[in-house]
């Protein structure tokens, strides 16, 4: 296995002397370089058009890939030339690729979001060090879905990890620093879980190559220290998945994150920590070890069940919106877990492609968030009272975003709810699908309290006034633009939900058909 | 001639006279009076009175100019619709209706009230349109026409207690229109024609039919309609209902259910149980509506005795209650007209001031009683006849009780508590001049026809050499009549005689219309409690979901509030124990 893995590397590179051979590597060191780069340069300007750049070059490179990956398989890359299981190598399969576009894509147009104002800590003159900071945390998400080392995982997981607490920290808010410190406690636990599963699997198989891995350890399953690593990789995942109870880590950071952070983490992080959780579960592991041996479904379903309700119901009684988005994210992430868990094509196609539907809806929806405080000053539901005449097309984008939270037809949102409804049906969990309809109609009432404050809400004395005594006006459009392609995005992929769900579908039968499955 | 041969089968043994080109000068018999009713929707009163009697006279002239086997059909997105169907059996109805129309629009002429004019005229030609029906669509269409104009009669007294009969009344009617329409489109189904023939009793069309034809025709529990809608009705407006709508239904039993023999013990049914109501009512209208019933189960027991004399005993009976019944209606309606009352209880000794009325309401009682020399004679007797000589001891021997019952109710009760019994004090004007006109002339009828019964004959469907005035059957009639007067007689004198109360008595129709909605009410109070308590409760329930959820999930809930790092890393631990014991397990297994 060792050599003919060997000598696929060497053809690979042997072969082929187009450019495009590099860009796994190039879709990592772009960020990673041009971070130290924008600290270097110390110029805000310099740092924020070179991030957007970087950004949208990452996310090309990403549609590159996706359709190179569509059209031949997995792309691998040997880095530095040395093949694995020695060297490092960068695998890119169909899940991986799809999950690096979203990710590319999020960065890509929160980039482009004009965040004016003071939104963060940093003294202008320092605002470089946020661009540096944001580039790390992408060269770290990316590489996570890239690299196909567990070790290499783990080291993105701390970049994006490390860089993301910084991030968190720049919000105005002084509680930012308090929620900063929590994740960053939590994050690491969660990445020292992670690393004790690696090390002890490592111990068991003499390899940290995924792929190679996954054809050692059936030899060795039945031994006590697989089974604790196991349980370390995944209990390190779902900290940083936010599965609950491991969830409060999460709506302290997005609330008191600078407003484009708060929407890039949302879309991404736990995003790219439930493709690594997938990876683990259906490559290294297997379906039948983790679902028919160890039972996990009983474990995660139930999680993922409490999840959406406790998100959902929390996110009813929230007065900041950003809270209430927070809370969502983790009834959101529990239908992606759920889909998990039933472990079959239909449920992992639906956690997949809300990987992506969830990603635009989500950090669109901070981006609304972030257009309003912008204007009011503030980031209260109560803030958003009378705002449908005042800024209509950022309140539309509300109603729109909402309306795909909660599954309408027509938005992003029905298509996973409609395939995971699917997936329960075809694991014939009745009940499964009811319980997700059940817990739509809480995302209902959570979305409806804002929607009749933005239309039915009558500000009250100082509240008509915006941010600095102006009244509020519609938000400038260089703010405005990413947040309505966001959104529109999840009407498009609602309409025409083709694309994403082919790909997601391929994705999730390539990972159910992985080794060790 | 191809075109005649293949709608030869509609009418069966007459020739077949095709009318689809401008053939003739004539109309479609029901249009003269439709086009009146029209007519007279938007004219002034005077002229609106001159339709009343010249719609029928110019209707009768041209429905004169039509013969057995005269066929008109069009084509209606696929369907070969038969608008006109003449035979010997709808002709005679026809004539009836337009005779019928006469002399309602003669006794309508004192009134002003454009909306029983308009819907006189339009009732009598939908039943004209009706009985010529040659299908099912056709026929369902002027059903449906009849219920409708007819409802206004019964509104046009414009009272509370008529507004809410008349809205039974119109229930009734559509419901019996909806199911008429079901059963044509069974019978489409099951034999893929439309033709309204003769049928067996059996397939599901011909029950469904029944039952339509059967609410139309008061079948004994489908009745009530009648009992409650026409004394309802204006005076006026009686007269026209008592005409069309339950000989329309005659009609159509006898074209299609000719000789079932359901019929005869369903006839039975109903020429028995009203006269025990008749007895008790009140209300004379009332009585003479459940005596109309009565002698509507003569005309049913006919028709289900079949082809022959049962039938045309059935069609002559129909043809002369027509005309008896509405000079009975006729005389009570003048009698309310003068004294705004019509309960036996109230009336008496009418004679001294309405002298003329009294003496014709007489002759309508001795027509329905089938004194000999009177009309109702020379018919009732046709279809005893055919029982008896059918074989159907037990049906004769209750249409025997039937005549004397009907004697009783409707011969004696009805003229003896109008004009004589105890004196009441009232001493009204004599009857509008129209009206005493109308009634002469149904009362001349009833004597012509009980005289010569020939000319009657000649019109029935079925040859016939009946001959009424042989010795059994005048003894017989004279026999039944007279002990049946001597009983009434007695029982009067002895004090037996049921009192007219001033009370109301109940009919089946109680149940639908106190029991139902009573029981409904305590069912809705009881199911209501039910549901209250289960509301409260489930509120209770939620109020207590609600205070968990957010005592769980508010900002200052156990879960929506931040936890302590220490917590979730306690979680985090818990979780990694959980996950290792089921690993253990899982491979320990």
């Amino acid at each position: 296995m060792a050599a003919e893995s060997v000598g696929q590397g060497l053809q690979q590179v042997a072969l082929s002397t187009a450019f495009d051979v590099h860009f796994p590597a190039l879709e990592v060191v772009l960020p990673l370089v041009a971070a130290p780069l924008c600290f270097l340069f110390r110029s805000r300007a310099f740092a924020r058009i070179l991030s957007a750049a970087v950004a949208w070059l990452t996310f090309g490179v990403a549609l590159v890939l996706l359709q190179k990956v569509l059209a031949e398989g997995t792309v691998r890359y040997p880095l530095g030339g040395w093949a694995a299981p020695y060297g490092i190598e960068y695998r890119v399969t169909v899940a991986g690729a799809w999950v690096i576009l979203v990710v590319s894509l999020v960065a890509a147009l929160t980039l482009l979001f004009d965040s004016r104002g003071s939104a963060s800590r940093l003294a202008p003159e320092r605002r470089y060090l946020y661009y540096s900071a944001f580039l790390l945390c992408l060269a770290g998400l990316l590489g996570m879905a890239i690299t196909g080392d567990l070790f290499n995982i783990f080291v993105f997981l701390e970049i994006s990890s490390l860089s993301s607490y910084a991030l968190i920290a720049l919000g105005r808010d002084r509680r930012a620093l308090m929620a900063s410190y929590s994740y960053l406690i939590m994050g690491t636990i969660g990445g020292g879980f992670f690393m004790i599963g690696v090390g002890l699997l490592y111990q068991m198989t003499g390899t940290l190559n995924v792929e190679d891995m996954a054809q050692r350890l059936p030899a060795v399953l039945d031994t006590r220290t697989v089974l604790v690593g196991f349980a370390f990789l995944l209990v390190g995942l779902s900290i940083k998945l936010a599965v609950f109870p491991l969830h409060q880590w999460l709506p302290n950071a997005y609330t008191f994150a600078p407003p484009r952070v708060s929407a890039f983490l949302a879309g991404t992080a736990t995003k790219v920590s439930y493709y690594v959780m997938a990876e683990v579960v259906f490559v290294l592991f297997g379906a039948h070890f983790v679902f028919t041996e160890i039972g996990l479904g009983a474990v995660l379903m139930p999680l993922s069940v409490a999840a959406m309700f406790v998100g959902s119901l929390a996110a009813i009684y929230q007065a900041d919106l950003r809270r209430l988005l927070a809370y969502s994210s983790i009834g959101q992430l529990g239908y992606m877990t759920l889909g998990l868990s039933l472990a079959n094509v239909e449920g992992l196609t639906s956690g997949l492609v809300h990987v992506f539907n969830h990603g635009v809806t989500k950090s669109g929806l901070f981006l609304v968030v972030a257009c309003v405080g912008y204007r009011t000053g503030r980031t209260t539901v109560r803030s958003m009272a009378g705002l449908g005449t005042r800024m209509p097309a950022t309140s539309l984008a509300f109603v729109i975003g909402g309306m795909s939270l909660i599954g309408v037809p027509g938005t992003a949102g029905f298509v996973s709810k409609w395939e995971l409804i699917r997936g329960a049906l075809a694991a014939e969990r009745l009940w499964l699908a009811a319980v997700v309809l059940v817990s739509s109609l809480l995302a209902v009432v959570y979305v409806w309290r804002v929607v009749e404050m933005i239309y039915f809400g009558r500000p009250e004395g100082l509240e008509s006034l915006g941010r600095d005594g102006e009244p509020v006006r519609e938000a400038p459009f260089s703010m405005l633009l990413p947040t309505l392609i966001l959104v529109a995005a999840t009407v498009v992929f609602g309409l025409w939900s083709d694309p994403t769900l082919s790909v997601a579908r391929s994705a999730a039968v390539e990972l159910l058909g992985g080794a060790g499955g | 001639m191809a075109a005649t041969e293949t709608h030869a089968q509609y009418v069966m043994g007459e020739t077949v006279r095709l009318l689809d080109g401008p053939l003739q000068a004539l109309l479609h018999p029901a249009l003269p009076l439709l086009v009146a009713g029209v007519v007279a929707a938007l004219a002034p009163p005077r002229l609106r009175k001159a339709l009343l009697v010249l719609a029928p006279l110019w209707g009768a002239w041209n429905l004169l100019g039509f013969t057995s086997g005269d066929l008109v059909s069009a084509e209606l997105a696929g369907f070969e619709l038969i608008l006109l169907r003449v035979d010997k059996l709808a002709f005679l109805f026809a004539l009836l209706f337009h005779l019928a129309a006469l002399l309602a629009g003669i006794y309508a002429l004192h009134s002003d009230d454009r909306m029983q004019q308009v819907a006189g005229l339009l009732y009598a030609g939908s039943a004209v349109g009706a009985v010529f029906a040659g299908d099912l669509l056709v026929l369902f269409f002027f059903w449906e026409l009849l219920a409708i104009t007819s409802v206004f009669l019964i509104w046009a007294r414009r009272e509370t207690a008529s507004t809410r009969s008349g809205l039974r009344y119109l229930l009734v009617h559509i419901a019996s229109g909806v199911l008429l329409l079901i059963g044509a489109a069974l019978h489409w189904i099951e034999f893929g024609t439309l033709v309204f023939e003769r049928m067996d009793l059996g397939s599901a069309a011909s029950w469904v039919l029944l039952l339509a034809i059967g609410i139309k025709c008061c079948f004994p529990l489908l009745h009530t309609w009648l009992v409650d809608a026409y004394p309802a009705a204006t005076e006026l407006g009686t007269v026209y209902l008592a005409s069309f709508t339950t000989k329309t239904a005659v009609y159509a039993l006898a074209r299609g259910y000719e000789g079932c023999e359901p019929l005869i013990w369903i006839g039975m049914a109903m020429a028995m149980f009203p006269i025990f109501y008749a007895v008790i009512e009140n209300d004379l209208r009332r009585v003479l509506g459940y005596s109309m019933i009565n002698q509507i189960g003569f005309m049913v027991c006919g028709v289900g005795l079949g082809a022959g004399l049962g039938v045309n005993g059935a069609v002559a009976h129909a043809f002369n209650d027509v005309i008896f019944k509405g000079l009975l209606f006729m005389s009570m309606g003048a009698v309310l007209l003068r004294t705004g009352r019509i309960n036996g209880s109230e009336l008496g000794g009418l004679y001294k001031t309405m002298p003329q009325t009294a003496g014709l309401c007489m002759v309508g009682a001795a027509s329905i009683s089938a004194f000999p020399l009177f009309s109702g004679f020379v018919s009732k007797s046709m279809v005893m006849t055919e029982a008896a000589h059918e074989g159907y001891v037990v049906v004769w021997l209750a249409l025997l009780f039937a005549s004397a019952g009907v004697f009783h109710h409707a011969g004696i009760k009805i003229p003896f508590f109008a004009f004589f019994a105890h004196d009441s004090g009232l001493r009204p004007k004599e009857a509008p001049l129209n009206m005493r006109v109308a009634m002469g002339i149904a009362a001349l009828l009833c004597i012509a026809i009980g005289c010569f019964p020939n000319a009657l004959y000649a019109l029935l469907p079925y040859a016939t050499d009946y001959h009424p005035y042989d010795t059994t059957h005048v003894v017989q009639q004279l026999q039944l009549l007279f002990f049946s007067a001597l009983a009434f007689v007695t029982l009067m004198l002895t004090g037996i005689y049921p009192p007219e109360l001033r009370s109301t008595n109940l009919d089946v129709d109680w149940f639908a219309r106190r029991a139902a909605p009573r029981t409904l009410r305590v069912l809705a109070a009881v199911g209501g409690a039910i549901w209250y308590g289960v509301l409260a409760g489930l509120a209770d329930v939620l109020k207590v979901v609600r205070s968990v959820v957010r005592w769980l999930h508010s900002p200052a809930g156990r879960l929506g509030e931040p936890w302590p790092t220490g917590t979730t890393v306690f979680w985090a631990a818990t979780l990694l124990g959980l996950l290792l014991l089921f690993s253990y397990l899982g491979s320990a297994l």
